[in-house]
């Protein structure tokens, strides 16, 4: 590593951020960039699953709820997509690369959505899972995307509320609305459990390394363990993990998540990957004269 | 183009940078920015200014430590304890 | 029925229906800038709708819910106009542009009634609207020398016209610049009508009574 990246890394390492107007080592930049348009993909991505139950929303004041939270996450999109744009990828070469899976996006957005009980398991615990990413990301290094942060963090509480919302109104419901969220739970742990990625330390993962994270994964994991089962027990719904439990030190152990899964999954073999990417291809084709002629500036 | 948006939360605050927007024009920025930052009714005000009007200035020229216009470049403290001793009004 | 809450169930029908269909292009529209807005404009709809249900449910003793999602197909009111699915970005707008006029004639009318409830909503959403036409109206004009546009405007004007009671039509030919033509009248639903009713209710029906 050269004297000025060194001095980069010592300075991020202490606290320093940087700015899109500032040298950054091409190391770093490379990998910031991979991250954040992970990240973007994946809002946009997360989209999918969604908006077919705004169509199935059985009341009004859900479907304005979940299309509000849905249009939320294209505006996160937006607001990422932007950071990495300025770090010099251009959108339509980031939206190219998602739709030939040369670029990434997170495991849960590529499973299928089956009940109304997903709707509320996405919003209350996927979006949870996010969200402690996400404000792990409020110091980042990279001043541009720390700040953009706050607000996606601040939209997301409301996805949680809602997504809570749902779940208390199923679970006080008939008892087939309170079997909708036990299954969806059930589908859900093990891609929610897989969400936070495998448990490198994190003084060798390079997202923590250069600062770009301020945690590593598994304590983002622990974290939602800690915040979320009992949650889920308060209920009377269950886990289904028989060896998930606390120890006395208030660590939280489970079932090995299966990272085969993880793996296949994000490199675009979920069950619903290529028919998303396919859908979403579908359309930027389609409009691509929109975008070419009447917003040319 | 790139609109920079610039944002007031509550009125008498400062305007500040909150990201941007493409559009092809102020009419389709105005359309957009309005949403991305206000449907929430989280904005009292946006300015959207495009990106090429902004001159970023981003370097000074300090080469002679002009301490006198900077609140470090004042002793009070020393002095004012010698001033309280003499004048044998030292706080004990 | 009273004529009234007939009129108030064809408004808030056009409003839940049209509000519907343009909540299918979350997360498809052609830039994420115009998703994010463009969702806004389908959220107002739909919260159109629900509170000229609530002033029809007032007087028929119901909820907005039971009207918006209750009755059967052919028990709607709404135009044919809003039932079309239109998932291409040409005829989006041509029926954005010609809704938001058809509108604003149908608001201009209603805000004179001395029905006060009536004229004191139609104000409120007509307030609203003002962001919905300078939105169609700025989309209208970047798309004006699109052969397609001006084809889907071409298609859908007989579709708009249905939308207004025949003594209002010739101000909307007036405001748009189009000849008056034979009208797709309301009061006969489209296929893609009970398509789209069952997906909208399918949640719903699947625990009659139940709290969502």
């Amino acid at each position: 590593m050269d004297a000025r990246t060194q001095e980069f890394l010592a300075y991020v390492q202490d606290g320093g951020q940087a700015e899109a107007t500032d040298w950054l080592p091409d190391e770093y930049r490379q990998k910031l960039v991979k991250f954040i348009e992970m990240h973007a993909n994946s809002e946009l991505m997360g989209v999918l699953p969604e908006r077919e139950w705004i169509l199935r929303a059985p009341t009004l004041q859900r479907k304005l709820a979940l299309t509000a939270k849905v249009q939320d996450e294209v505006g996160h999109a937006q607001l990422i997509y932007r950071v990495a744009e300025d770090l010099g990828k251009p959108r339509d070469q980031m939206l190219a690369d998602l739709i030939s899976g040369k670029a990434k996006f997170h495991n849960v957005f590529h499973y299928p959505t089956k009940t109304w009980g997903d709707v509320g398991v996405i919003a209350w615990l996927v979006d949870a899972a996010a969200i402690i990413s996400q404000k792990a990301l409020l110091k980042c290094s990279y001043a541009p995307y720390a700040r953009i942060m706050k607000k996606i963090c601040w939209e997301e509480s409301f996805h949680i509320l809602h997504g809570r919302d749902v779940i208390l109104a199923m679970v006080t419901g008939t008892d087939m609305q309170r079997e909708l969220v036990q299954e969806a739970i059930d589908r859900w742990w093990g891609p929610l459990m897989q969400f936070h990625g495998n448990p490198i330390p994190r003084d060798e993962d390079p997202m923590y390394v250069w600062r770009i994270k301020s945690q590593g994964n598994e304590e983002a994991r622990q974290q939602f363990l800690e915040g979320y089962v009992p949650q889920i027990r308060e209920l009377g719904l269950t886990v289904p993990d028989p060896n998930l439990h606390r120890t006395d030190e208030g660590v939280w152990e489970y079932s090995e998540p299966d990272w085969d899964e993880l793996r296949s999954v994000v490199t675009g073999h979920g069950p619903r990957s290529q028919d998303r990417l396919a859908f979403r291809a579908r359309y930027l084709e389609q409009e691509k004269w929109v975008r070419d002629t009447v917003l040319a500036a | 183009m790139i609109f920079e948006v610039f944002r007031q939360e509550k009125k008498g605050q400062p305007f500040t940078h909150a990201g941007s927007v493409v559009a092809p024009d102020a009419a389709f920025a105005d359309a957009w920015a309005r949403e991305q930052y206000g449907r929430r009714g989280e904005s009292e005000a946006l300015w959207l200014v495009p990106r090429g009007a902004v001159h970023q200035v981003t370097e000074w020229a300090d080469e002679f430590d002009l301490k006198y216009r900077r609140v470090d470049g004042y002793s009070i403290k020393e002095r004012l304890r010698i001033a309280r001793e003499r004048a044998g009004t030292t706080p004990t | 029925m009273s004529a009234r809450a007939q009129r108030l169930l064809e408004l808030a029908d056009d409003e839940l229906i049209l509000g519907w269909r343009d909540s299918e292009w979350t997360g498809i529209a052609p830039t994420l800038e115009e998703d994010v807005a463009f969702s806004s404009i389908a959220q107002n709809e739909i919260g159109h709708a629900r509170a000229l249900y609530e002033l029809a449910a007032a007087e028929l003793g119901t909820n907005a819910d039971a009207l918006a999602f209750d009755r059967a197909p052919d028990e709607y009111r709404c135009a044919a106009f809003v039932e079309l699915r239109l998932m291409d970005w040409a005829h989006t707008i041509a029926r954005r542009y010609l809704y938001e006029e058809a509108d604003r004639v149908r608001l201009d009318a209603l805000k004179a009634s001395d029905d006060a409830e009536l004229a004191g909503l139609a104000a409120k959403i007509d307030r609203e609207e003002t962001y919905h036409r300078l939105h169609a109206e700025m989309w209208a004009g970047r798309l004006r020398d699109e052969s397609r546009f001006r084809d889907a405007v071409d298609e859908l004007w007989p579709y708009a016209l249905g939308m207004l009671e025949p003594v209002q039509r010739p101000e909307l030919g007036r405001r748009v610049g189009l000849e008056l033509v034979d009208a797709n009248e309301r009061g006969s639903h489209t296929p893609e009508l009970a398509e789209l009713w069952n997906e909208m209710t399918e949640v719903r029906r699947s625990a009659p009574g139940a709290t969502w």
